[in-house]
């Protein structure tokens, strides 16, 4: 089993409105390790973008402490942490800055973690296209004249560019066609060895984690209920929640429909 | 013969701009029966939801927009209806049900309000009191058990699922022959979602509608329609009962959709290639689907 690249010890968020006080997350406690997808499923309200937004350093948690490399994350992040763990949100229309082009959204994230030589840099952005599968001359585009999983691409050669170790997907597909989905997820596959990334996972497909995910932590209202390798959750779903999830799963096959069933009776050794 | 309460045939849209024509819809044909729950299924951009404004004849009013051939709902050519007329059928004997509750009901206006609104459409002259029995009565039936609190809610007051099933019991009130239901709970958690579908599943089976179903995700629809018709850019690629298109899947277009939805039971992330594949192929129809 890998080292921990990231420890989450009895992390709490209490957000204060004015007139009251609104737990997001208790006392939650896991880590991710090197070179893992690690999924974060659960429904709305569940604690999941909380996560994500502790671990990016968006706010700090109430309690609690976050660990990367062993070394606890400051609340206020240093440039190089911001560069160690990147996002990739659901939505790329909305991330990617319409008045930039494609290429100059790159260049950016090479300028502001001061990545290779200047001149360099036009060229590794070609590079970073190259590797998301798209053609050089997309730099020169705007995020308007790309289709939606061309633009995810670009969003996830953007997590690249900053050679980050850890990157936060945050319903990276539920906005694509099924087609393009497949396409998207396979390449975010092939990334992690040949990057040496680690995904932490945010998502309510459970259809996706199963194949994509080497973990799986189930989040219901602000608590971690369950926490395993994802083929022994699948296999034998501990908790009830967890059931239930997997029992609202729509399946395409008479198959899976068995299987899906079983689960959510307790699971296939039953 | 029985009458089909939708008969679309050889349907063609296109829209004319500055530049060139733009054709969206290439023909299509489908035809549901009463009481049948048919899906019409397709990647964004096939041409889906068009198809669904058309059928409410909200498509007509807009100047661009050219159509061809023939929508018959109910044995009445909606060609042939004025505008007025073709308003007076919206609400009344087609409604539809958007993806998302929220947004589609009225920030301003409590729920009690808008369900007596949608009560006066086929009985202008209902009272308060009268509305409330009759709405209390169509929440129920969506298991919304404590309907008082819900008519003086707002819309923002209610959960999304709450909102979703008071859309439901708004669209069934005046039993409609024909609900369309666009992207259902697509908005809404996984697991609030499967409840939606299988209320709404019990109850148009119960009040005997016929569904069209629109949808880009084929588990949803695998779980909720009698037959499905797979639409790609603008063209029917594939028709026939549920059961029979998801264990054998003719087309290579439908094949290549099943092949690239990741599967409960495991076995990696599907492989589908990079390359976009030719899906000119013609028609596959599935036997014992429908009636011509």
């Amino acid at each position: 089993m890998s080292p921990p690249l990231l420890e989450v010890h009895g992390a709490s968020k209490v957000f204060r409105l004015e007139d009251r006080e609104v737990p997001a997350l208790l006392d939650v406690s896991f880590d991710v390790r090197e070179g893992e997808c690690l999924a974060i499923v659960g429904e709305s309200g569940a604690g999941k973008t909380t996560v994500a937004n502790l671990i990016l350093g968006v706010y700090p948690p109430t309690d609690g402490t976050i660990l990367m490399h062993g070394e606890p994350l400051p609340a206020r992040r240093r440039r190089e942490h911001r560069r160690a763990i990147q996002l990739v949100q659901q939505n790329p229309l909305s991330t990617l800055n319409p008045k930039r082009t494609v290429g100059a959204s790159l260049r950016l994230a090479l300028d502001v973690h001061r990545i290779g030589e200047r001149r360099e840099r036009p060229e590794i952005v070609a590079t970073l296209l190259e590797e998301v599968g798209l053609p050089g001359d997309f730099a020169r585009r705007y995020p308007a004249a790309l289709s939606g999983g061309q633009r995810q691409r670009v969003a996830v050669a953007r997590a690249l560019a900053c050679r980050s170790e850890l990157v936060v997907l945050d319903e990276p597909t539920s906005s694509l066609d099924v087609l393009v989905q497949a396409r998207v997820l396979r390449l975010l596959e092939e990334l992690k060895p040949r990057r040496g990334l680690t995904y932490l996972f945010i998502t309510h497909d459970l259809s996706v984690v199963r194949n994509f995910a080497d973990r799986v932590a189930v989040f219901e209202k602000g608590r971690l209920l369950e926490i395993g390798v994802t083929e022994a959750l699948f296999a034998e779903p501990e908790h009830p929640y967890t059931r239930r999830l997997i029992s609202a799963v729509p399946v395409v096959s008479r198959e899976e429909e068995l299987v899906r069933d079983r689960l959510a009776e307790g699971g296939l050794n039953a | 013969m029985i009458v089909p309460t939708l008969d679309i045939r050889d349907l063609r849209l296109g829209f004319r701009t500055y530049e060139a024509y733009v054709e969206v819809l290439h023909g299509i044909s489908l035809n549901i029966a009463p009481g049948e729950r048919v899906a019409l299924v397709g990647e964004s951009g096939s041409g889906k939801s068009v198809t669904a404004r058309i059928v409410l004849g909200l498509l007509q009013l807009l100047r661009s927009a050219r159509i061809s051939g023939s929508v018959v709902f109910e044995g009445r050519d909606l060609d042939r209806l004025s505008a007025r007329e073709r308003q007076r059928l919206r609400g009344t004997r087609m409604t539809m049900v958007f993806q998302d509750p929220t947004s589609s009901l009225n920030p301003v206006y409590r729920i009690g309000t808008q369900f007596h609104e949608v009560l006066r459409r086929t009985e202008p002259r209902i009272n308060e009191h009268a509305a409330r029995e009759r709405a209390a009565q169509m929440l129920l039936e969506v298991s919304i058990d404590d309907p008082d609190r819900v008519f003086e809610s707002y819309p923002f007051q209610l959960s999304g699922g709450m909102n979703q099933r008071v859309m439901i019991a708004m669209a069934l009130a005046n039993e409609p022959a024909l609900l369309i239901a666009d992207e259902p709970g697509t908005a809404l958690d996984v697991t609030v979602q499967a409840q939606t579908l299988k209320l709404m599943r019990e109850l148009v089976e119960h009040h005997h509608t016929s569904v069209l179903f629109i949808s880009h995700n084929l588990g949803v629809v695998r779980e909720f329609a009698d037959r499905v018709y797979v639409i790609y850019k603008g063209r029917i690629v594939e028709q026939g009962p549920c059961a029979s298109v998801f264990e054998r899947p003719g087309h290579a277009y439908t094949r290549a959709l099943m092949a690239a939805v990741p599967r409960i039971t495991g076995g990696g992330l599907p492989d589908i290639g990079d390359e976009p594949r030719d899906f000119s192929q013609p028609l596959v129809v599935h036997e014992s689907g429908g009636y011509a």
